[in-house]
């Protein structure tokens, strides 16, 4: 229980004077600009994004530095300011087929149509700090480039399904709208719809931690990375007053397409079976980690036993959201004089019985206690 | 978008086209065409421009049923010009006056007449700088395309 409590006025406008102090830091360093934040910290800005809910890296880069860097307060600031605005629709769902791949890799075909893009990754890197970058003020060369394909990217879920191996996506159910987290509270059980969206929403670390215990064994599933996709999205949006869509704009999204074991049943025969990923920008983690633990919430609809953390939808949705987690962990910094003020009269209380049987003999005790 | 530079469309398929070439078009190539207009005409606005939010969607397993993403800032306007024609702009980000030029050339643009002149001073260059921008990017990635080769053993007939 937590009590109103008045006063520290001065002292709340003191301490938000000197954040805003200690947010530009010694101000002989030249400020951040936004268009900085955006184009050189980058990935923070796509996390913020993905996990914030609403794809503008202008907003984001703005949230990055209103909260010094800070990504989960970032996070929470581009979900305040979502609520400002009215929705005038919902986009057409991506079609990431039409992706303008960027990045594209596959663990489990080598030489699949399009072939193994690896795109600006940092893997193969050798994790050793570049002095260069300190020194600053030299711009890298030019990346080299070499005639594009035309080869189309087939996706690998498609061309497992095209030889029956792979679990077929379900179709939309008729006249039905997906799960809106933004508009509808947490329900139980959960469609895939709402728990997709909680998972894009979800906390990196947590999601990708939850998806590393299935790894360790707390819910296997032998994943194989089907396949990793990053780069710009077509994003159509009807108009109402025309009746047709168009494609106003894109978006960068970084998916994945993990291929998991599968014994099959009776029904459907072995088959291998599908988690997710998707998020905003270049989230490779994320969305790796995203697919693992989608597949683990299906544990019920495929009929496995739910016995572990990341395959309980109840204890990953609940507990995904860093907004909601930082919320009520940080709300115990607020005043509970009175709810304290309780126990340490119980404590006081039970500490003076407690002594007071201490110093009784022992066969009084006794008796006190058989009574 | 790869229509050919001469054939210029028509109907719901070509309004379609320049409302996304508009809408993905640089703020300052609009504003500079507009500006070079000999006549541009005057219009009402009926409304905005405003901003707000679309819903975007993904489906599961990129190809199964819908699930919400996230959202993104869009802006709208609708204009109406002088001889009654309504241009509508719907553009992605938070620029107001963007979505207004677009409402404006949206209208312009339902004029055979104009449309000819506006489909090589507009159309076409932004075409041409989306095209530029994704080529750009296509050849970067091609480039880290891996090429694998296999290891040949001595012991291994020719």
């Amino acid at each position: 229980m937590y009590v109103a409590v008045k006063g520290g006025e001065r002292a709340i406008d003191a301490a938000h004077a000197w954040l805003a102090e200690v947010r530009r830091g010694d101000p002989s360093v030249p400020e951040l600009s936004l268009a900085q934040i955006r184009e050189q910290m980058a990935i923070a800005v796509h996390r913020v994004m993905t996990e914030g809910s609403l794809a503008d890296p202008d907003l984001a880069a703005l949230a990055v530095k209103q909260a010094r860097g800070d990504l989960v307060e970032a996070i929470f600031l581009l979900r305040a300011y979502r609520t400002t605005l009215p929705r005038f629709g919902n986009a057409v769902p991506f079609d990431t087929g039409r992706m303008a791949v960027r990045r594209r890799v596959s663990a489990t075909y080598k030489d699949l149509p399009g072939g193994q893009v690896l795109g600006p990754t940092f893997d193969y890197t050798h994790r050793l700090l570049d002095f260069a970058l300190a020194a600053g003020g030299v711009d890298p060369p030019a990346a080299p480039e070499a005639p594009a394909a035309v080869e189309p990217m087939a996706s690998v879920a498609g061309i497992l399904d095209h030889e029956g191996l792979m679990e077929p996506e379900r179709a939309d159910e008729a006249g039905s709208e997906p799960f809106d987290l933004t508009r509808e509270p947490m329900g139980f059980p959960a469609g895939r719809d709402q728990r997709l969206q909680a998972l894009v929403r979800g906390d990196e670390g947590f999601v990708l931690a939850l998806g590393y215990s299935t790894q360790r064994g707390f819910g296997g599933t032998h994943p194989f990375v089907g396949e990793v996709r990053m780069g710009e999205v077509p994003v159509e949006v009807e108009i109402p007053e025309l009746g047709f869509a168009v494609e106003i704009g894109a978006v960068t999204l970084t998916e994945c397409q993990m291929v998991n074991q599968f014994r099959g049943t009776a029904e459907t025969g072995p088959r291998f079976t599908r988690g997710y990923g998707l998020a905003f920008g270049e989230s490779e983690r994320k969305a790796m980690g995203m697919a693992l633990v989608d597949r683990a919430l299906r544990a019920e609809e495929l009929g496995e036993r739910a016995i572990h953390p990341a395959q309980d939808e109840e204890f990953v949705l609940m507990h995904a959201d860093n907004v909601e987690a930082s919320g009520f962990v940080q709300h115990l910094k607020l005043p509970h004089y009175v709810d304290f003020q309780a126990d340490l009269d119980l404590v006081r209380r039970l500490k003076a019985e407690w002594e007071a049987r201490r110093a009784t003999p022992p066969a009084e005790g006794l008796k006190e206690a058989a009574e | 978008m790869t229509v050919p530079r001469n054939d210029v469309p028509t109907g719901t398929e070509a309004r379609r086209r320049w409302m996304g070439l508009l809408a993905r078009g640089a703020t300052e190539r609009l504003e500079s065409v507009w500006a070079a207009l000999p006549d541009a005409p005057a219009y009402d606005r009926l409304r905005g421009p405003e901003i707000g939010l679309v819903m975007l969607r993904g489906r599961a397993g990129g190809t199964g049923a819908r699930f919400n993403v996230g959202e993104m800032p869009v802006t709208r306007c609708t204009v109406r010009l002088a001889d009654g024609r309504v241009g509508h702009g719907w553009i992605q980000g938070r620029d107001r006056r963007k979505a207004e030029l677009a409402a404006a050339f949206d209208a312009l643009l339902q004029d055979d007449e104009a449309r000819a002149g506006l489909e090589a001073s507009l159309l076409a260059p932004i075409a041409a700088d989306l095209d530029g921008a994704h080529a750009a990017a296509a050849r970067k990635a091609a480039a880290t395309r891996v090429e694998f080769f296999t290891l040949v053993r001595g012991d291994n007939p020719k």
